[in-house]
């Protein structure tokens, strides 16, 4: 088998495990999915915001242009345990009734200086509560957004081709590549 | 002949089946291979092989479903989206586990051979003559000089990149051009050697990747993606090398969805008359007789066919009567080793995707070492670059954080060690009397374990790599362990030995069943002690060696 795949997860062990990705021990302990939990357009439309001002557009596209919202979507459903799903949905409510809190105006209508003073602090606080918590308890929900952000703009099309540099096919390899300040990074390892 | 009868049937279409079915058709036998799963074409059916990253509806995680579906898999780093489909389906073919036992399986046309890590080692006299050294199980019955030979022959049909290191515990082999190790490993290479005085090397992995096109196949392209199946033929699986071989005789019939349940003994001639089939979609059982059997069905499942084979002459199955078939299963242990920064190099970077990384080749207990444990252990690993998954300190959202993700960051280095497992006569699998398969079948059960040796050898590994890591400068040298059971290194292997003497081994030193001699198993149930070297390439060369000897042997007319 093809453990290139495991020095690639060394990474992850390292860099903490991704939520949903928990490797079971022992036998099952799902519960089935339950189609409770829906994303409405303006959930979506809310993350895709969220995940801009994570990601912004800069001299490449944004989170937004990378619809990261329509993936959470995809994540969530499809990847989140049940337990985690919740969290995430209850986190659409609370970053807005945070956002509220600080600037008295919803995330949709606050500026994108309110929005990043207000991730930032979420950021902070995510950090804290997933650095004392137990190993049972849930992750935040900042932590979920800010991850799915990641992988969602970073292996999609925009952020792949455009923020970083992507190669399908590169025919060599060359293990003393110059390198200077600004060359992207390659978009897979 | 009629229409089920065959020079040869081999059971499986792995690695080392396919081996089987190349080298004895192309002797000029007619031959059947079954295979348990479904058909799986090269280049056609890899389905995912092409797809970009954003292709991939979950970018490579698996659901809640799959995980429930796939529990074993799930236990690590093999449940991934791209290659879900080439797992055995677990609830279809379950396994018992007294103790915990991981088992990886890909019941498919090619087996694990397009699942494989490619890596590539010759053993040397050093792990053929271990066991009789350390008066540990029984000695096995060949050396180098018998095996050699076909390493020889397996290396230049299947391509196996590779360094001449003069190396007499790791020998050079006939080799394409080497992989490179990167700039920053080259370093880290240059400064353990300088460190441990020559006595420490770490080269570029050998494997069974092609540096340059053979017949019919291209070079690799530095995609990284084998597993999913290589479009270019870049590395040696059953698909893209030793069937096209064996078709090309025009002696060669596959029969997909054939789960082999019995070897057909026969009392009066002492050997086996041929195989009995279960067809995994219909049920209907169908018989077909060879000259000989070749069970390369990997090495669980071939003991398991000999031990489903019992008769009233061999109650515990053909091949019983040194009551070592199912025991001495060894596995090689890993899942461990340490991670570290490189300080410096940020002018460096690579290009390519290198399907291969360094090896640090064993060095524990060999040229005057000594340890308080036997054998030891190799390291798989590489150095890199950090990508948009890092940390990045004082940055937590915005356009400055994604523009220092867009850029690589600092080196970092980290390996995984794999060390050898002894042979445990109670370290055994058996038929479970009462759990049945989907198709009524026993299953496997399971009972083995890592004992002393190897946990103190466990201790080593990681302790030694950090005292490298740190030696070669690198910075935040940390131990990583994640779980292991035996099974997950997927180098199972033991349960039908090899030995000089039937009264203590399932084979003699061609690979006969002494029991049954028209019966070959050369899979990873052959072996006698595990060394701590990737297994394949010897699985490869003991199948064509076996091969050999039984057509010799049938044209004598001694089978």
């Amino acid at each position: 088998m093809d453990r290139r795949e495991l020095l690639k997860m060394i990474a992850v062990v390292t860099g903490g495990a991704f939520i949903g990705g928990e490797l079971l021990l022992s036998g099952c302990k799902n519960a089935d999915t339950i189609g409770g939990v829906i994303f409405s357009t303006a959930d979506i439309s809310f993350l895709n915001e969220v995940g801009e001002t994570i990601l912004p557009a800069t001299s490449s596209p944004g989170a937004k242009a990378a619809n990261v919202g329509g993936f959470m979507k995809v994540m969530v459903n499809d990847i989140y345990e049940p337990k985690d799903q919740a969290i995430f949905h209850e986190g659409i409510i609370k970053l807005n009734d945070a956002c509220k809190k600080a600037h008295s105006v919803s995330f949709m209508d606050a500026t994108a200086e309110q929005r990043a003073s207000l991730l930032i602090s979420l950021d902070k606080e995510a950090k804290e509560y997933q650095e004392n918590k137990k190993k049972e308890d849930p992750s935040h929900y900042f932590t979920m957004m800010k991850q799915l952000t990641l992988l969602g703009y970073f292996t999609s099309k925009e952020g792949a081709t455009q923020a970083l540099r992507y190669i399908a096919v590169p025919g060599k390899y060359n293990g003393d590549l110059p390198y200077k300040k600004g060359d992207k990074a390659w978009a897979t390892s | 002949m009629p229409d089920n009868e065959y020079d040869a049937i081999v059971v499986g279409s792995g690695i080392s089946g396919g081996w089987a079915a190349k080298e004895l058709t192309e002797k000029g036998l007619k031959v059947l291979m079954l295979e348990r799963g479904r058909q799986h074409d090269h280049i056609k059916d890899y389905k995912t092989a092409t797809k970009d990253p954003w292709e991939f509806e979950h970018r490579g995680r698996t659901t809640p479903e799959q995980k429930k579906k796939y529990p074993v898999v799930h236990r690590g780093w093999a449940a991934q989206e791209a290659v879900m489909d080439a797992w055995a389906n677990e609830e279809d073919c379950p396994y018992t586990e007294v103790k915990p036992f991981t088992w990886w399986r890909s019941y498919r046309m090619g087996g694990r051979s397009i699942l494989w890590g490619r890596q590539s080692y010759r053993w040397s006299d050093m792990d053929f003559e271990a066991n009789a050294k350390d008066g540990i199980a029984i000695d096995w019955p060949i050396r180098y000089k018998d095996i050699a030979p076909w390493y020889d022959h397996v290396e230049k049909f299947a391509g196996i990149s590779g360094s001449v290191e003069g190396l007499s515990h790791l020998p050079d082999g006939k080799f394409l051009p080497p992989f490179d190790l990167n700039f920053v490993e080259k370093d880290v290479a240059a400064r353990i050697k300088e460190k441990y005085k020559g006595n420490r090397h770490m080269i570029i992995g050998r494997v069974a990747n092609l540096t340059a096109p053979i017949t019919g196949r291209t070079q690799c392209q530095f995609r990284s993606r084998c597993w999913e199946g290589c479009p270019f033929g870049g590395y040696f699986s059953t698909q893209s090398s030793t069937l096209p071989a064996a078709m090309a005789t025009g002696k060669l019939t596959v029969r997909p969805f054939s789960i082999v349940t019995k070897i057909i003994y026969d009392k009066d001639t002492k050997k086996a008359k041929g195989v009995e089939v279960i067809d995994a979609e219909t049920n209907q059982t169908y018989e077909y007789l060879s000259k000989i059997v070749f069970l390369n069905a990997s090495a669980l499942n071939s003991a398991w066919l000999l031990m489903n084979s019992a008769t009233d002459v061999w109650p515990e199955g053909l091949g019983s009567s040194s009551g070592e078939l199912g025991h001495n299963v060894m596995d090689h242990h890993y899942n461990l080793g340490a991670t570290g920064t490189i300080e410096g190099y940020e002018d460096k970077y690579t290009y390519g995707r290198r399907p291969t990384g360094f090896y640090i080749t064993r060095f524990a207990n060999m040229n005057g070492d000594k340890r308080d444990y036997l054998r030891g252990f190799g390291y798989q690993g590489s150095a890199s670059r950090e990508g948009w998954s890092r940390e990045v300190a004082e940055l937590n959202i915005g356009a400055d954080f994604k523009e220092a993700l867009t850029e690589p960051g600092s080196w970092t280095i980290g390996a995984t060690g794999f060390g050898e497992i002894l042979p445990y006569h109670e370290n055994k699998i058996t038929l479970d009397k009462i759990k049945k398969d989907k198709w009524g079948l026993p299953v496997l059960s399971m009972d083995a374990e890592l004992k002393e040796n190897e946990i103190k050898m466990r201790k080593d590994i990681v302790s030694e790599l950090i005292a490298m890591f740190e030696a070669a400068g690198a910075k935040n040298v940390n131990p990583w362990e994640t779980y292991y059971s035996i099974g997950q290194g997927i180098h199972e292997m033991g349960t039908a030995r090899m030995g000089k003497d039937p009264k203590t081994s399932v084979l003699n030193s061609n690979n006969q069943v002494w029991d049954a001699k028209n019966v070959f198993v050369t899979d990873g149930a052959c072996m006698t002690s595990s060394a701590c070297q990737n297994p394949s390439l010897t699985y490869m060369a003991l199948t064509a060696r076996a091969a050999d000897f039984a057509v010799s042997e049938l044209k004598k007319r001694n089978l």
